[in-house]
């Protein structure tokens, strides 16, 4: 299989030159067959790259240890779960999945585009064909990068390395694909952005066409980070869900490009205006996805995410640099045609909060990518590698991103084009006065902390804004139609999926909002005890929750040797039940030790706070426990919050509820219309 | 193994489910009361002190670097990786300094001293806040400014605008339609 899979990798790489190669040619020279051509290369690569995936897997669940890959992620003894997951585990394996997945991506566009934007299709499938192509010469001219999942050993091993412990958790299975499609799926909108400079098609035509991808992609890396979030917490051990790590930063950049973009496309399909704009954050989105490839496989920034130091990282530094190099120079070009068809006309409008958003999403990811590169910058400047962590990172953000959540609720209650001082009263009177009441609760509860307590108070902003929202227009519908409320609340988010799955995504994020702000009362204490002793720790709520250590088993399952260590909890004298940390050594089928004993976490979790304990130790080989017991305010918000964010994403982009493009087109000939007639 | 013996088996384990995917669990615990079955199997560490738990301690620690690689401070590096054979050393010396009665920048300024300023979590660096600070500011200034220009400029080309002649009733009629569907 491995001899199938290395010939489609080469198989791949040469359809992928030849569709990019007749893409170009026959978009710029209009021959139809060339255009064809380009066309069945993308369907041929997606189908020889799935050859690919399959014939790596096989060699993953045959255990063919002579091929370098499988040896070094698997072994006998791993799960058929993580065994599947391995494809993704390491470098090579991470490089065929992300060809793959964007040959994958590449041929649903030339399927699923509408007719009327197939205009743009040449171009899209050159491009996707052209990065794709890059993604496989990493793999095939192995000799440089040592990149070929498919390399064979000199001999072949009784048993495989396994793959590490903390790769062996749920959330490790499907958070890299996630963020991976996320990475992956921006280059579909970047190859219509393309398409449309290199047509000179540069209405808003492009803008519909990618309305989804977007939306797509978006989707992906917010589920992405989440289920990274939530992978940190439950297995990393140290009880936190964001350290603000190079690798996070790049998986975070490009979301935040995005979510500008999602903002400010609305206003050039609206009024016409930021096309430039668009067009740069688009372009500037795609090479953060690439720039984060850059940073996990090169080693030039330390992580405790990245893959083993390579030369891969090189291919994608100089491929990041010549991209990002073509399509600016391209950008530039074109820039006399994109020429904005109306004008800003208030400071207090909906366009200018939402170029304050934009103005905050790219401010904190230009901090973010400063941040990250920082020792990089600082070498290259003073000859010493400054880094900086987490501190400095919520020193900067933390402001910022209260900045941002204000604009949330901002954005919507201010009118499109001009503000007027009764309309500005009306919308802004109930949410102010819930923001100030929120606030000054919250002060009397004696809550102190600046940050937190001005982030409650915007949150009871931001959720009054939206409620209002919902409120006004299932009242309107109520009214004007006669509907029953809920079948109105259904109705209204059905026929405007856009602007209420957006407001569920900013119900998402205040609930992120207000559970970042519970993280600032996290309490934490250490202690040994022996079995029957008991520790005590007072939880930001006042409840004082002791601990009491049971004892210590051990007992093998599976492909690890575990030694349990149990604690009775109980709040206030009440029982609340029992919490079991395990320490795990992984071994091999032989039995001997793979990796460092790892830390599995015992969590209680409730809506106000997480218990989270962790086992250090044994003292000496006897059941004396050394023990970290930490209390988590309000984490369970963090992953609902993603979740009701991945909600609003779907209902934003779930497909029908009538012609999107066409109302959005409608809308922006209606606001221009009313812009002529004064 | 006999044919029967060897059914037998097959027979259990269908009837059990498939075996890898199964977390099936053996206790083996069979050592002396109060000592492990085999202590290697967990970490060996050493008693917590009062010490550790001082919050000033901790305040301290978490303004340090383990210098282990890990890019984690080494209050969280020593509770969080019991493996790391750095961060205990770097606690021990904190705790030392500041039983030499140190203050919390003296303790700072040593480990400066011995490992460079890399060595804390959120260095000094005044010309980098200063930068974010002043290119964030004169973002936002520009905008205002860009802003201001473009109101300008949209209120001297609508001017003449409003002197047309009133609305065509077709075009009034596309609109309201579209309004109807707008969501704005």
């Amino acid at each position: 299989m491995t001899l199938l899979g290395n010939l489609a990798l080469w198989v791949a790489f040469l359809l992928g030159a030849w569709g990019a190669l007749t893409g170009f040619l026959g978009a710029a020279s209009g021959r139809a067959d060339l255009i064809a051509s380009s066309r069945q290369a993308v369907y041929a690569l997606c189908g020889v790259l799935l050859v690919a995936v399959v014939s790596l897997e096989v060699a993953l669940f045959r255990h063919d240890f002579n091929v370098e890959y499988v040896a070094a992620y698997t072994s006998r003894n791993l799960p058929i779960f993580y065994t599947w997951s391995a494809l993704y585990a390491g470098q090579k394996g991470s490089l065929l999945f992300w060809a793959t997945v964007l040959s994958l991506f590449g041929a649903l566009a030339q399927a699923l585009t509408a007719p009327r934007h197939r205009v743009y299709l040449p171009y899209v499938g050159a491009i996707t064909c052209l990065v794709c192509t890059f993604f496989l010469s990493v793999m095939v001219f192995s000799s440089i990068s040592h990149a070929n999942p498919f390399e064979r050993l000199a001999y072949t091993p009784v048993d495989g390395n396994g793959l590490n412990p903390q790769l062996q958790n749920p959330g490790m299975v499907f958070h890299p694909p996630m963020l991976y499609l996320g990475y992956i799926s921006i280059t579909i909108p970047f190859a219509f952005a393309m398409a449309a400079l290199l047509s000179k098609r540069l209405d808003a035509d492009w803008l519909v066409a990618i309305r989804k991808w977007t939306l797509l992609s978006w989707l992906f890396l917010s589920i992405g980070i989440c289920l990274g979030m939530w992978w940190a917490y439950v297995e990393l051990g140290w009880g936190g869900y964001w350290a603000w790590d190079p690798v996070e930063n790049a998986s975070f950049l490009p979301w935040l490009t995005m979510t500008a973009f999602l903002h400010s496309v609305m206003i050039q399909e609206k009024r016409g205006m930021l096309k430039k704009w668009n067009l740069a954050l688009i372009i500037g989105s795609w090479l953060l996805s690439i720039f984060g490839t850059f940073i996990t496989r090169s080693g030039v920034i330390a992580s405790v995410h990245s893959f083993t130091q390579s030369k891969v990282g090189w291919f994608f530094g100089g491929f990041l640099l010549i991209a990002a190099g073509g399509s600016f120079l391209l950008y530039f070009i074109r820039l006399p045609l994109l020429k904005a068809e109306a004008r800003l006309e208030s400071m207090v409008s909906r366009e200018a909060s939402f170029l304050f958003n934009n103005l905050l999403l790219v401010g904190i990811a230009a901090v973010v990518l400063l941040g990250t590169l920082l020792p990089i910058l600082t070498e290259w400047l003073v000859g010493t590698k400054y880094t900086v962590k987490a501190p400095w990172f919520n020193f900067v953000n933390i402001p910022l991103g209260l900045l941002l959540l204000a604009f949330t609720g901002i954005g919507p209650l201010i009118a499109w084009r001009r503000a007027s001082v009764p309309n500005l009263k009306r919308q802004f009177a109930a949410p102010v006065a819930a923001g100030l009441v929120t606030t000054l609760a919250i002060l009397a509860a004696g809550m102190r902390d600046p940050y937190p307590v001005i982030a409650i108070g915007l949150a009871g902003f931001v959720l009054t804004t939206i409620g209002q929202e919902f409120w006004r227009g299932v009242a309107a519908r109520h009214r004007q139609y006669g509907e029953a409320w809920l079948l109105a609340l259904g109705r209204l988010i059905a026929r405007n999926r856009r602007r209420y799955g957006g407001y569920v995504v900013h119900f998402g994020i205040l609930i992120l909002f207000i559970a970042f702000a519970g993280y600032a009362f996290k309490t934490e204490t250490e202690a040994t005890l022996r079995p029957g002793e008991s520790a005590s720790i007072k939880s930001p709520y006042g409840w004082t929750y002791t601990f009491t250590h049971l004892g210590i088993s051990q007992y093998t399952a599976l492909n690890r040797q575990v030694t349990a260590a149990t604690v009775d909890v109980s709040r206030d004298g009440k029982r609340v039940g029992l919490l079991t940390t395990e320490k795990r050594q992984h071994v091999d089928a032989e039995g001997n030790p793979t990796f460092q004993p790892s830390t599995e976490v015992g969590i209680k979790s409730d809506v106000r706070e997480d218990l989270y304990v962790v086992l250090a130790g044994v003292v000496n080989g006897s059941e004396q426990a050394v023990y970290r017991f930490t209390i988590n305010p309000l984490v369970w918000w963090v992953w609902y919050g993603g979740m009701i964010v991945a909600l609003g994403g779907l209902i934003v982009m779930w497909p029908g509820g009538g012609s999107v493009s066409v109302r959005r087109a409608q809308a922006g000939y209606g606001v221009k219309l009313v812009a002529k007639n004064g | 193994m006999q044919r029967r013996e060897f059914l037998a088996l097959v027979g259990a384990g269908l009837l059990s489910g498939y075996p890898p995917m199964r977390q099936s669990t053996q206790d083996t615990t069979a050592g002396p009361a109060g000592r492990l079955y085999d202590p290697s199997w967990a970490t060996s560490v050493q008693p917590v002190t009062a010490r550790d738990n001082d919050k000033g301690i901790q305040a301290i620690e978490k303004r340090i670097k383990c210098t282990c690689g890990c890019g984690l401070d080494v209050y969280t590096c020593r509770t969080t990786d019991f493996t790391c054979p750095v961060s205990p050393k770097m606690h021990a010396q904190v705790l030392a300094l500041a039983d030499a009665g140190n203050t919390p920048d003296q303790i700072l300024a040593e480990f400066v001293r011995e490992h460079g300023v890399e060595v804390l979590m959120a260095p000094k660096l005044p010309w980098v806040n200063v930068s974010v600070g002043v290119v964030f500011v004169a973002a936002v200034a520009l905008l205002l400014l860009s802003m201001r220009r473009w109101v300008r400029r949209a209120q001297a080309t609508a001017a003449p605008a409003t002197a047309d002649a009133p609305p065509n009733p077709a075009e009034l009629e596309r609109l309201r339609q579209a309004l109807l569907h707008t969501d704005a």
